[in-house]
C-alpha cells in the first residue's frame, strides 16, 4: 500500500536532489532547472497532503496548478535575464559572475 | 504747545535719524545731494524735538526725582521683563540737546568735509545710525535697553574707523576698537545679569528704590563687585585707563566722525552710563573710590602722552581720553553735576575743536604732522579762530566754557581728597600747554613753502562758527541759569566760583600757555633740544609708555600661547576620540566585508545551512518533539 510517508519521502529526495543541484552546478541554466526540480518537490508535497488529510476539498491541487503557472513565469523571466547576462559577460558560469563582492 | 508735543513724542528723537538711516542707506547710496538733504533734515528735526524736551522739562518742572518715563513692554519671560522706553529727566534731555545738536553740526560740515568722497551716502547712513543709536541709548529706561544700543553705538563706531576700509590701518584700527571695548562690554554684561539675579528687575527707576533696601540688608561687599563688573563697560567706551588704546588708533576714521563719535558723544556713554546708574554707585563707597582713582590716572596719563604726540588728530585723541578721566573723576568723588557740566561743554569746545582740525586737514591733505604745518592763520583764519577759542576754553581760562566746568571739578575733588586735588591741578596744567602747544605750532610761526592751504568751505565754516560760539558762552549760561538745580544727583549742589580754586588753575594755565609760547612759538629754545635732554621721558610720552606693545607681547604670549595648548589639546585628545569613534565601525566593517565573495552558489549555501540550523533549532525546542524523545504517543 502506497501511503503518505512514500510520496513524502519521493518530495524529499526530488527536493535534495534540486538542492545540490542548485548548489553545485556549474551555470546558471543549470541552476535554474535545479530550482525547477526544488519547486516540483513542494508541489508533491501540497497534493500528497491534500489527497490524504483533506481529500473533500482540492486546496492543494490548486496550489501546485499556481506554482506551475508561477514557475513558467519565472523561467521566463530568469532564462530572459540569463541571455541578457550572456550577451553582456559572454558567460554563464556562476563562479565566474562574481562582480558584486567587497 | 510745541514742548508738549516733544515730550509726548520723544520716542521721535531716535526715531528720525533711523527712519534717516533706512532711507538713505538703502535707497539714496548713490545720491549725495539727496542723502546729505535727508539726514541733515531729520537730525534737524530731532534737534528741535529736543530743544523742545528741553524746555518742556523745564517748564513742567520735571526734576531727576520725579522724572517722565513711558514704557512699552518689549520682552516678557517667567522672571524677566524688560520694557523699551523713554526716560526723561533733566540729564537726559540735556544729554539729548548735546547728541542732536553735535549731530547736526558734524553732518553739516561733513557735507563740505565729505564732498567728492564715493562712499558718501553710506557715510551719512551710519552718521544717521550712529545718532539714532545714541539717542536710544540716552532715553533707555533700563539697563537692557541701555545695553542693546550700546553695542548698536559701538557697531557704528567700528563701521566709521573703518570708513576708508581700504586703508590697512582703518581696518585694523576699527578691529581693534571693536574688540577693546568688547572686553568692557563683557564685564558690563556681567555686572548686568547681577543685578537682574540680584534684585529680579533692571529698570532704573525700581532699582534705585530697591538698592538703599539691599544695601541696608545685605551690606556692600558683593554690590561692590557687580558695580566694578558694571563699571568696565565705561572703562571701555569711554578710554579710560587701561583700555583707552583704541580710542586714539580710532583717529583713522574721516575727521567729523572723530568729533561726533570719539569726541563728543559716544565715549561720553560711559560717564553717562555711570551717572545713570549713579543710585547704585553712589551708595558703594568702595567703587567710587575705584571710579575717582581711575579717571584721575587716565586724566594725568593721557595728559602726559599727549605731550609728546605729532599727529594733530591724536593729540585731541589723548586730550579727549584726558577729559573723560575727569568726569569720571568727578563722578567718582560723588557729583553728577560738575561731570554732567563738563560732559557738555566738552562736548562743544571738543567737537569744535576736531572739526578745526578737520579743517585743517581738508586745507592741508595727507600731512597729519603738526611740524609739517605752521603759519595757518593768515590763510585760515575762521579755523584759526576756532581752534584758539576750543584751545582756551579747554584750559580753562575765563569766560569760555571749560572754566566753569573744570572750576566745578577742582571744587568737588578738592573738597573730597587732597591727593587726587593736586593730581587734577598737574593735569590742568599740562592740558593747557600741550594745547597751547598744539595751537602754536600749526597756526603761528612762519608759512612752510612747500604748502597751499586754503580756508574750509561755508558748509564747514557754519558749525566752526555755532560751536565756537557755544564753547564761549555755553559755560557761563548754564552757570548763572543754576545748572545744579536740575542735573544733579540728590540735593542740590549749589557751588558758586571759589575764588581762590578758580585763580589757582588760570593762572596755572596761562604759565603754561606761556611756556608752550617760550618754547614752540619765540624760537629761543629749541624743542628738539629739550627732546634730547629728556630723552628717557620724552622716549616714554612718544610711545605712550609702551602699552600698545606690552598689550601685543601679553597677547602673543599668553593668548596665542593658550591657543597653542588648545590646539594640541585638541589634535591629540578630542579629534583622536571622534576619530578613534569614526574608526570603530570601518575597522569592524573591514572584518565582515571578506564575507561578500560575490559566489552566488556560496551564499545559497549559507542560506540553506542557516535555515537547517534554524529549523533543527526550533524542532528541538518544539514540545511535540520532546513528546517524541519522551516516548509519547505521535
Amino acid at each position: 500500500m502506497i501511503g503518505l510517508v512514500h510520496f513524502l519521502t519521493v518530495a524529499a529526495i526530488v527536493f535534495a536532489i534540486g538542492l545540490y543541484g542548485v548548489l553545485s552546478k556549474r551555470t546558471i541554466v543549470g541552476i535554474l532547472m535545479s530550482i525547477e526540480l526544488m519547486l516540483n518537490a513542494v508541489n508533491i508535497n501540497l497534493i500528497a497532503f491534500s489527497r490524504f488529510i483533506t481529500p473533500e476539498v482540492l486546496t492543494g491541487q490548486i496550489f501546485a496548478i499556481f506554482t506551475i503557472t508561477v514557475a513558467a513565469a519565472e523561467v521566463a523571466v530568469g532564462m530572459a535575464m540569463i541571455f541578457r547576462v550572456y550577451y553582456d559577460r559572454n558567460t554563464v558560469h556562476a563562479a565566474r559572475l562574481d562582480e558584486m563582492r567587497w | 504747545m510745541f514742548n508738549q508735543y516733544a515730550l509726548s513724542h520723544v520716542v521721535l528723537i531716535p526715531l528720525l535719524p533711523a527712519m534717516s538711516f533706512i532711507i538713505v542707506g538703502f535707497f539714496l547710496r548713490r545720491l549725495p545731494i539727496l542723502a546729505a538733504t535727508v539726514s541733515v533734515c531729520m537730525s534737524l528735526i530731532s534737534f528741535a524735538l529736543s530743544l523742545g524736551v528741553g524746555y518742556g522739562v523745564i517748564a513742567n518742572n520735571i526734576t531727576v526725582d520725579n522724572p517722565l518715563i513711558q514704557r512699552v513692554p518689549w520682552l516678557s519671560i517667567a522672571g524677566l521683563n524688560v520694557d523699551m522706553g523713554v526716560y526723561i529727566d533733566p540729564i537726559s534731555a540735556m544729554m539729548l540737546v548735546i547728541v542732536t545738536l553735535v549731530a547736526l553740526m558734524v553732518q553739516i560740515y561733513s557735507i563740505g568735509y565729505m564732498r567728492g568722497d564715493a562712499g558718501f551716502g553710506r557715510f551719512f547712513a551710519y552718521l544717521s545710525l550712529f545718532a539714532s543709536a545714541m539717542l536710544g541709548l540716552v532715553i533707555a529706561v533700563n539697563f537692557v535697553q541701555l545695553f542693546v544700543f550700546w553695542e548698536l553705538v559701538g557697531l557704528c563706531s567700528y563701521l566709521l574707523i573703518g570708513y576708508y576700509f581700504h586703508k590697512v590701518s582703518a581696518r585694523e584700527a576699527a578691529k581693534k576698537a571693536f574688540i577693546t571695548t568688547r572686553i568692557g562690554d563683557f564685564g558690563l554684561l556681567v555686572g548686568i545679569l547681577f543685578l537682574q539675579i540680584l534684585f529680579g528687575t533692571l529698570d532704573f527707576q525700581q532699582l534705585a528704590s530697591n538698592v538703599p533696601l539691599y544695601v541696608a540688608q545685605h551690606g556692600t561687599n558683593l554690590l561692590t563687585i557687580v558695580a566694578i563688573l558694571l563699571f568696565l563697560g565705561p572703562i571701555g567706551k569711554s578710554g579710560q585707563f587701561p583700555l583707552h588704546v583704541w580710542l586714539p588708533d580710532a583717529m583713522e576714521g574721516p575727521t567729523p566722525v572723530s568729533a561726533l563719535i570719539h569726541a563728543a558723544t559716544m565715549v561720553v556713554a560711559g560717564v553717562y552710563l555711570v551717572a545713570r546708574a549713579f543710585f547704585l554707585f553712589s551708595a558703594l563707597p568702595n567703587a567710587m573710590e575705584v571710579i575717582a582713582w581711575i579717571g584721575a590716572f587716565t586724566a594725568c596719563f593721557a595728559a602726559s602722552i599727549a605731550f609728546t604726540q605729532r599727529d594733530i588728530k591724536r593729540i585731541l585723541a589723548y586730550s579727549t581720553v584726558s577729559q573723560l578721566g575727569y568726569m569720571m573723576l568727578a563722578l567718582g568723588v560723588g557729583s553728577v553735576t560738575a561731570s554732567m557740566f563738563h560732559l557738555m561743554t566738552h562736548a562743544f569746545f571738543k567737537a569744535l575743536m576736531f572739526l578745526a582740525a578737520g579743517a585743517v586737514l581738508h586745507g592741508l591733505p595727507d600731512k597729519n604732522d603738526i611740524f609739517a604745518m605752521g603759519g595757518l592763520r593768515h590763510k585760515m583764519p575762521v579755523t584759526f579762530a576756532a581752534m584758539t577759542i576750543g584751545v582756551l576754553a579747554i584750559s580753562g581760562i575765563p569766560p569760555f566754557a571749560g572754566f566753569f566746568s573744570k572750576d566745578e571739578i577742582l571744587l568737588v575733588v578738592s573738597q573730597v581728597s587732597m591727593p587726587l586735588y593736586t593730581i587734577v591741578v598737574v593735569t590742568s596744567f599740562m592740558t593747557a600747554f600741550y594745547m597751547a602747544r598744539l595751537l602754536i605750532v600749526v597756526f603761528c610761526g612762519s608759512e612752510k613753502p612747500d604748502n597751499h592751504p586754503h580756508e574750509a568751505p561755508m558748509s564747514m565754516r557754519i558749525p566752526l562758527v555755532v560751536l565756537g560760539v557755544l564753547a564761549v558762552i555755553g559755560g557761563y549760561i548754564p552757570y548763572a541759569n543754576h545748572f545744579g538745580d536740575w542735573v544733579r544727583f540728590g540735593s542740590a549742589s549749589h557751588e558758586g566760583l571759589n575764588w581762590s580754586i578758580a585763580a589757582t588753575s588760570t593762572v596755572l594755565s596761562i604759565l603754561a600757555i606761556s611756556l608752550a609760547w617760550y618754547i614752540y612759538g619765540s624760537g629761543k629754545v629749541s624743542s628738539d633740544k629739550l627732546s634730547r635732554r629728556f630723552s628717557t621721558l620724552y622716549k616714554l610720552s612718544f610711545h605712550k609708555y609702551y602699552i600698545d606693545e606690552f598689550y601685543l607681547w601679553l597677547n602673543h604670549t599668553f593668548v596665542d600661547g593658550l591657543g597653542k595648548i588648545l590646539y594640541w589639546l585638541e589634535l591629540h585628545f578630542v579629534e583622536g576620540i571622534v576619530n578613534g569613534i569614526a574608526g570603530l565601525p570601518v575597522e569592524l566593517g573591514d572584518l565582515v566585508r571578506k564575507g561578500q565573495t560575490g559566489k552566488l552558489q556560496r551564499y545559497g549555501l549559507i542560506m540553506f545551512g542557516a535555515i537547517l540550523i534554524v529549523v533543527v533549532w526550533l524542532v528541538l525546542l518544539s514540545p511535540l518533539f520532546k513528546g517524541v524523545l519522551s516516548g509519547g504517543d505521535y
